[in-house]
């Protein structure tokens, strides 16, 4: 085995972001022989899996999935840097060694590599742009994650001054499918952690009342339908299509709830001990790295593949290539099919040009 | 003799069926050209939800149903409460111009009658 010195940079790949996708797809790579340096910008690995404590549909708890990631670094003793945003990917002109991009972190650390996995993940919808909904101002308005932290050990819970929650409602597509945020496409796993929280706010609290506020609930996965159904058989929650136009705050601290019973066709507001809104995924590869590696993007501003069909997880650039979430919203499982496709296709790369 | 339908009172007036072979309305057709962002339009009902006149019968979405549906009787009635304030149009999350679609709507049939 070559020591991480004697290889050239020409066959060195610098994955970006170590969330599952770039957990997967470095470790894909390092036991295929490449060597891999895993830049990460938190101080921990593991991305947007940290906020969670229990995954749908299985509701697997989080904290032992994310193990069973971090045991991949260890197993194969994965170069990863923690604290270590990417602040440039410039290409190079082919060298001898076969150099072709120079990564430069923000503390001014320089490497060269032969290829790029992109694996920047996404990035939350900022709640507060959606004023209607008062988060930010009412209390009593959480996000979909901020609720997971609080019903997680340790965590705050629900009670409020009078005791446990007695009616809790949840508000799907905040910050997708809508045009006045300017995000139109659908986060798509944001249905079923809908479906997953509430049965948990029905768990811990069996006298609360939970109502799903929905438009259309998009049960793709293998396994959501179930868990849709089981929220509804075996835990009553409610399930009301109809858009929230607004949240206003009540005297008591609470929070009332306008919108239309669409199946009824009637106007309805409902007062609620907390509201939770489902936030969507947002593209966040800055845009600096966008264009200083000319990146196609989507409408989104996702980054594209160059052929979604022929060539996924390839970008426009020659040498640069995606996986997970920040080529468009995607489930955990989904993120890591595409990290091991495309380090696969990394490696065809490298063969290729060597 | 008495027939069926008067023993109890009343008769089947109209089929509560809602017939698609007909062909679409002119009125729907020039709204359409009127107002092309009507076209997004996913019946979420934020529109109805936020209405100022909803406890007076007023609803958008129902009343766009109706028109897609070809059912043209009611909405004269439907949006005769609207006061045009626009909150609809700010609440809707694909953009559709909801305000100028009632404007037009009233427009439209003002100038029928």
């Amino acid at each position: 085995m070559p020591t991480d010195k004697q290889v050239p940079p020409g066959s060195r790949v610098a994955v970006i972001g170590a969330g599952v996708a770039g957990i997967m797809a470095a470790s894909t790579l390092k036991q295929a022989g490449v060597e891999v340096d895993l830049y990460e910008k938190e101080e921990r690995a593991g991305g947007h899996l940290n906020r969670w404590h229990h995954l749908f549909p299985g509701r697997e708890e989080a904290s032992l999935v994310r193990e069973g990631y971090l045991q991949q670094l260890r197993e194969h003793s994965l170069s990863l840097m923690l604290s270590a945003e990417v602040k440039a990917i410039v290409r190079e002109p082919e060298g001898p060694a076969g150099g072709r991009f120079r990564v430069t972190t923000a503390a001014g650390d320089s490497r060269d590599y032969g290829a790029v996995l992109l694996a920047t993940g996404f990035r939350l919808f900022d709640a507060a742009l959606k004023e209607e909904y008062g988060y930010g101002i009412y209390p009593r308005v959480l996000t979909s994650p901020e609720l997971e932290q609080r019903l997680s050990p340790g965590g705050a819970g629900l009670d409020t001054e009078t005791g446990p929650p007695k009616r809790v409602a949840f508000v799907h597509c905040v910050g997708s499918r809508d045009a006045k945020v300017g995000n139109r496409y659908c986060s798509r796993v944001c249905c079923i952690t809908g479906v997953k929280q509430a049965m948990a706010v029905r768990e811990r609290y069996p006298g609360c009342e939970v109502i799903n506020f929905y438009m259309d609930l998009r049960m793709f996965g293998s396994g959501y339908e179930e868990l849709y159904q089981e929220a509804q058989e075996v835990h009553g929650v409610n399930f009301i299509r109809g858009r929230v136009s607004e949240a206003a705050k009540t005297l008591g601290g609470a929070i009332q709830v306008k919108a239309e019973d669409t199946l009824l066709g009637r106007p309805l507001k409902v007062t609620v001990d907390w509201l939770v809104l489902l936030v969507g995924m947002e593209p966040s590869l800055s845009a600096e790295l966008l264009a200083s590696l000319a990146l196609e993007s989507d409408q989104a501003g996702f980054v594209a593949s160059r052929d979604k069909f022929l060539q996924p997880g390839q970008s426009s650039a020659d040498g640069v290539f995606l996986a997970g979430a920040c080529g468009g919203p995607a489930s955990l499982p989904e993120s890591v099919n595409q990290a091991r496709a495309a380090a696969l296709s990394v490696i065809t790369y490298l063969n290729r040009k060597g | 003799m008495s027939t069926k339908g008067d023993k109890w009172g009343f008769q089947p007036e109209k089929s509560n069926v809602i017939v698609l072979d007909r062909p679409v309305a002119p009125l729907y057709r020039q709204l359409r050209l009127k107002v092309p962002s009507l076209a997004s339009c996913f019946f979420c009902g934020g529109c109805s939800a936020t209405c100022t006149a909803s406890e007076e019968g007023m609803n958008f979405r129902v009343v766009h149903l109706l028109l897609c549906r070809g059912e043209m009787e009611k909405v004269g009635s439907l949006i005769a409460p609207c006061l045009l304030c626009g909150k609809c149009t700010l609440v809707c999350p694909r953009n559709v111009d909801t305000r100028s679609v009632v404007f037009n709507l009233k427009l439209a049939l003002h100038e029928l009658q």
